[in-house]
């Protein structure tokens, strides 16, 4: 009885093999897409990255498909579930070059998942659009491997600027010189604090208290306290998610009133802004967009039409871009040489929800890196060269 | 040797052969999927060394991994590689060695939270040094290590692993470890000295471990402490070896292959509910493969034989 | 002082999060890997009701418990019995226990996946300052300690002066002796684990209010649970409620005078030392 049971079960298991292989129509443009669904990295994947594939896809079939030489084709989509682990991120891909013969795939997501999967993209040539990946090492990473592209930016990129507003408000007389620094001790946070402790000492900050937290802290109250001890003029935070949440409902709880309060990942989500309400004005975080242009109307329309729910303030728009290059890319080439697109990318310049993206360095030097709540709305208040940036005010008190 | 070892020798041989000549044959998914297999394959038979006859669950494979592949993070670059592999490994055996006595006095499900615990303080300790101290270097593990390198390494990691296995098992410290497992306090009363049995053991078990997460971190490419130290890839261990069969040493192998095929199976057809269906997959083992896949082997041959 | 409530603050926290597991593990012998999905669950329930029908999660306890209690009590009894009722010994049905309820834990995150979706999620309620000796606190985890405390003592008082809780505890101490004196052994267990699932829902319902929180966030308060209870002791609940504050106690003098950063370093570290000088934890008896 257990034995047939056990071999119905394998059965199964063989004909659903099958069915899973099952061709796409011959003018179909296979794309895969790896990242995670489950595991530590899922809910940030599920508000940036899978939500914006979704509406590609859809925007692109519903106007017929990519138009090739040989005619339109429309995406045949295929998804796989990394459960934020690279071995598993790498075998997808690997999956999807070679059991699924993917004509392209699109990047994944996070910085660690995308270089695990880098050499495998490398070798069978697929262009890698990174849409959030943060690093510093943009050099040595573009020249090993010739088809990765950055679109988010630079790890120094975000503590420059996080200084260069500090700095700005210290010289108008708006603030002092006293800084209370905090981070999440974890890959991102670590690089952030890092590379920001010279930035400000160098801008003539003074660091007044500098603490890292781990990952997963379940009462942050300590911190901010401790913060608070320090007497800062400004406050800024490289954190995560879960812990972006926790530090501002506690500054907020504390008091902690400064005139420029930072936080890093997830203040840009929209569940930041209707979860804080009124007392999210003023708060400065990662990322930013220029939500006034028609193009970026047009695609914070499309997305709540589409997903049924907003897009976040920086990553979402950004992930969109990217995947507007490598349309704007294949359509130009017209066809699936992914040698012919790739060069196409690194030699020309898009139109994307963004504005302009040159990617001819393999890496958009032109990104939000601060962005500010104002009126229920992240504002873009600073970027490396992007327009529409709103003027910063000083953050009321809580 | 006996006249069975004798005659099983060549069929292991084969098999090993086959296996190397995999990278060959496919370097695309095939040999990530081969990587995959190898590497649970020796990270749960080494796990077996010790847990299997001991019957002492270790959750801390986690540590070890991470402490290995934060050796590799640490000084890639400026020592080469073999060298690095081998100071992981040496970590790992002295961090296996200081935790081994320390845990003589657990048993039962405190020894087993106890490793869970201790896998958890090592990654805090280390990202906790790695931010006061570090500089982002040491994240990126970037060199030209190829995957079929990396399955070689661990394809020789796995054969060293069943010499060792298969030397201790003929040896008195395997003797003695198979009475500790029935019963702790017979073995004591034999005279055997079940502390340093058991150390040795562990020593041998963290050692490896360490290793592998070594050979491993030019794959990840860039080391974060969640990755390195993830607790999940200790469940895993346990259960790939449980499943195949921790009182054998081709048990938890047993265990690996079919889990690693069901795995990617609910990955490759159903991306969506890979959770769900892992899940209820384990539910199904658990139920109609009481005792592992070694089991169910042995009860096979013994019915088989009882009928001839 | 001020560091004294923060950490009682948190240790009722870290004894929400426990209490449940400590009734499953202690009485039903059921090392329930699937706790913090259960724990999560009920976050979900509270997150839902607040923002659909702006209830409050003191109100939707009263829901999400019940729940819990019958999806539990049907979890215990259609598939762990079958286990305990196989298992030879009681190292068998750890093992067994761990693999099923690892699975469990699987299975939950894919339906909490396919019921909420994979976001963050997170709301305010009761988020703002109570001011107590001249020192600010959260009003909500303020609310929460009290929720704790009102929960231990009432499941201190049930074990200790009633009926059903002294046939719990000889059920705690040793099944086979408890079956001997005509108690239901099996009824017992799957209430104690059905009892435990509820207490772990409402302290998910609670913790809501200030954690943020995702489908695959379980694993994290398991493993907490786990640490606490072993670091009590299993089978007895005055340990697991000791654990809880030390630990939070612990973490906050390190996070307030030492450094944030080894908040987490310094309890797994307590933790370690103390089961080394007790290796039956804090108010566990030596095996016999």
């Amino acid at each position: 009885m257990q034995r047939r049971l056990f071999m119905s079960v394998a059965a199964v298991a063989v004909a659903t093999g099958t069915i899973g292989m099952s061709q796409a129509n011959a003018k179909d443009i296979v794309i895969g897409a790896v990242a995670p669904k489950t595991g530590p990295l899922a809910a940030g994947a599920a508000i940036t990255h899978w939500p914006n594939i979704k509406l590609w896809v859809e925007t692109v079939n519903a106007r017929g498909g990519l138009k090739l030489k040989s005619g339109m084709a429309k995406i045949k989509l295929i998804e796989y579930d990394d459960r934020t682990n690279p071995g598993e991120t790498i075998k997808a891909v690997q999956r999807l070059a070679t059991q699924d013969k993917a004509n392209f795939v699109l990047a994944p997501y996070s910085t660690g998942l995308n270089l695990a999967a880098a050499p495998i993209f490398a070798r069978y040539g697929y262009p890698q659009i990174t849409s959030t990946s943060i690093t510093d090492k943009v050099g040595p990473l573009t020249k090993r491997y010739s088809g990765i592209f950055f679109t988010l930016g630079t790890t120094t990129g975000f503590a420059g600027a996080v200084a260069d507003i500090l700095k700005k408000l210290r010289d108008d007389g708006k603030i002092g010189k006293r800084i209370a620094m905090v981070n999440v001790a974890d890959a991102f946070g670590i690089e952030l604090a890092n590379a920001a402790r010279p930035i400000f000492k160098k801008a003539g900050f003074e660091i007044v208290y500098d603490k890292s937290y781990p990952l997963g802290t379940q009462d942050l109250s300590p911190v901010i306290k401790g913060a608070k001890a320090a007497n800062p003029d400004a406050f800024v935070a490289w954190s995560y998610p879960p812990d972006t949440f926790g530090l501002t409902a506690q500054a907020k709880i504390q008091g902690l009133n400064v005139k420029a309060f930072y936080t890093a990942v997830a203040t840009a989500f929209p569940v930041f802004g209707a979860k804080f309400g009124k007392a999210a004005e003023g708060i400065l975080g990662a990322g930013g967009i220029n939500p006034d242009t028609p193009e970026m109307k047009a695609y914070i329309a499309a997305h709540k039409k589409v997903t049924g729910k907003a897009p976040d303030y920086w990553a979402s728009a950004v992930m969109y871009a990217s995947l507007q290059v490598l349309e704007q890319a294949i359509e130009a080439v017209g066809s699936t040489d992914r040698k012919a697109v790739t060069d196409y990318i690194k030699n020309n310049t898009f139109d994307t929800v963004i504005g302009k993206m040159d990617l001819r360095t393999q890496n958009n030097d032109k990104f939000w890196t601060v962005g500010q709540w104002q009126n229920g709305v992240f504002y873009g208040v600073a970027s490396t060269g992007r327009d529409g940036a709103k003027p910063i005010q000083l953050k009321p008190d809580w | 040797m006996t006249e069975r070892e004798r005659r099983i020798l060549p069929i292991c041989l084969a098999a090993f052969i086959a296996a190397a000549l995999l990278p060959l044959a496919d370097d695309g998914y095939w040999l990530a999927l081969g990587i995959s297999v190898v590497m649970y394959t020796t990270l749960a038979t080494s796990w077996a060394l010790f847990s299997g006859p001991t019957h002492y669950i270790s959750l801390a494979t986690a540590a070890f991994f991470g402490v290995g592949m934060y050796t590799v993070g640490a000084w890639v670059g400026l020592l080469p590689f073999p060298v690095l592999v081998l100071i992981a490994g040496l970590l790992g055996a002295a961090l296996a060695a200081v935790v081994g006595l320390a845990t003589l006095r657990l048993s039962g499900v405190y020894f087993v939270i106890f490793t869970l615990g201790l896998a958890e303080l090592a990654r805090q300790v280390v990202s906790w040094v790695q931010t006061t101290m570090g500089t982002s270097s040491g994240l990126y593990v970037l060199t030209d290590i190829t995957e079929p390198i990396i399955y070689w390494s661990l394809l020789a990691l796995a054969a060293v692993i069943y010499l060792i296995g298969w030397r201790i098992g003929r040896s008195r410290l395997g003797f003695a470890l198979r009475i500790i497992g029935n019963d702790e306090v017979v073995a004591v009363h034999c005279g055997i000295g079940t502390a340093r049995a058991k150390v040795i053991l562990f020593v041998v078990s963290g050692c490896l471990a360490a290793v592998i997460g070594a050979i491993m971190a030019p794959r990840f490419a860039y080391v974060t402490p969640t990755q390195a130290f993830s607790p999940m890839l200790s469940f895993q261990v346990v259960i790939m070896a449980l499943l195949g069969g921790a009182h054998r040493l081709w048990g938890p192998l047993l265990g690996v292959i079919p889990f690693t095929i069901v795995l990617d199976l609910i990955a490759a057809n159903f991306p969506n509910q890979t959770a769900l269906l892992l899940g209820g997959a384990f539910l199904l083992i658990v139920y109609f493969i009481p005792n592992g896949v070694a089991g169910l082997i042995e009860n096979g041959l013994r019915r088989g034989r009882s009928r001839a | 002082m001020d560091l004294i409530i923060v950490g009682l603050l948190l240790g009722g926290t870290y004894a929400l999060m426990a209490l449940g597991l400590q009734l499953q593990y202690g009485v039903a012998r059921i090392m329930n890997l699937a706790n913090g999905e259960v724990l999560v669950a009920g976050a979900f329930g509270a997150f839902w009701f607040y923002t659909g029908a702006k209830l409050s999660p003191f109100v939707t306890v009263l829901v999400v418990a019940p729940a819990a209690f019958v999806v539990n009590w049907a979890i215990y009894r259609y598939l762990l019995q079958p286990l305990v009722r196989r298992a030879k010994s009681r190292g068998h049905l750890e093992v067994d226990s761990i693999l099923a309820t690892f699975g469990l834990a699987f299975v939950f995150v894919g339906i909490m996946l396919a019921v909420f979706g994979g976001e963050y999620f997170s709301y305010s309620y009761l988020e703002t300052a109570f001011v107590l000796l001249g020192e600010r606190y959260a009003l909500n985890r303020i609310a929460a300690f009290a929720a704790s405390i009102l929960l231990c003592g009432a499941l201190a008082f049930w074990l200790n002066s009633t009926r059903a809780g002294l046939t719990l505890r000889a059920v705690a101490v040793n099944p086979a002796s408890a079956g001997l004196v005509g108690i239901n052994v099996p009824r017992v267990s799957a209430q104690a684990f059905a009892i435990g699932g509820a207490v772990t829902a409402a302290g998910g319902a609670m913790l809501s209010m200030f954690l943020t929180f995702d489908a695959s966030i379980g694993v994290i308060f398991t493993l907490k649970a786990l640490i606490i209870v072993i670091l009590g002791g299993v089978g007895d609940i005055r340990g697991t409620i000791v654990a809880a504050f030390i630990l939070g106690l612990a973490e906050t003098a390190v996070a307030t005078l030492l450094d944030p950063g080894l908040t987490l370093a310094a309890a797994y570290l307590l933790f370690i030392a103390i089961l080394l000088f007790r290796p039956q934890g804090l108010f566990g008896r030596r095996p016999s």
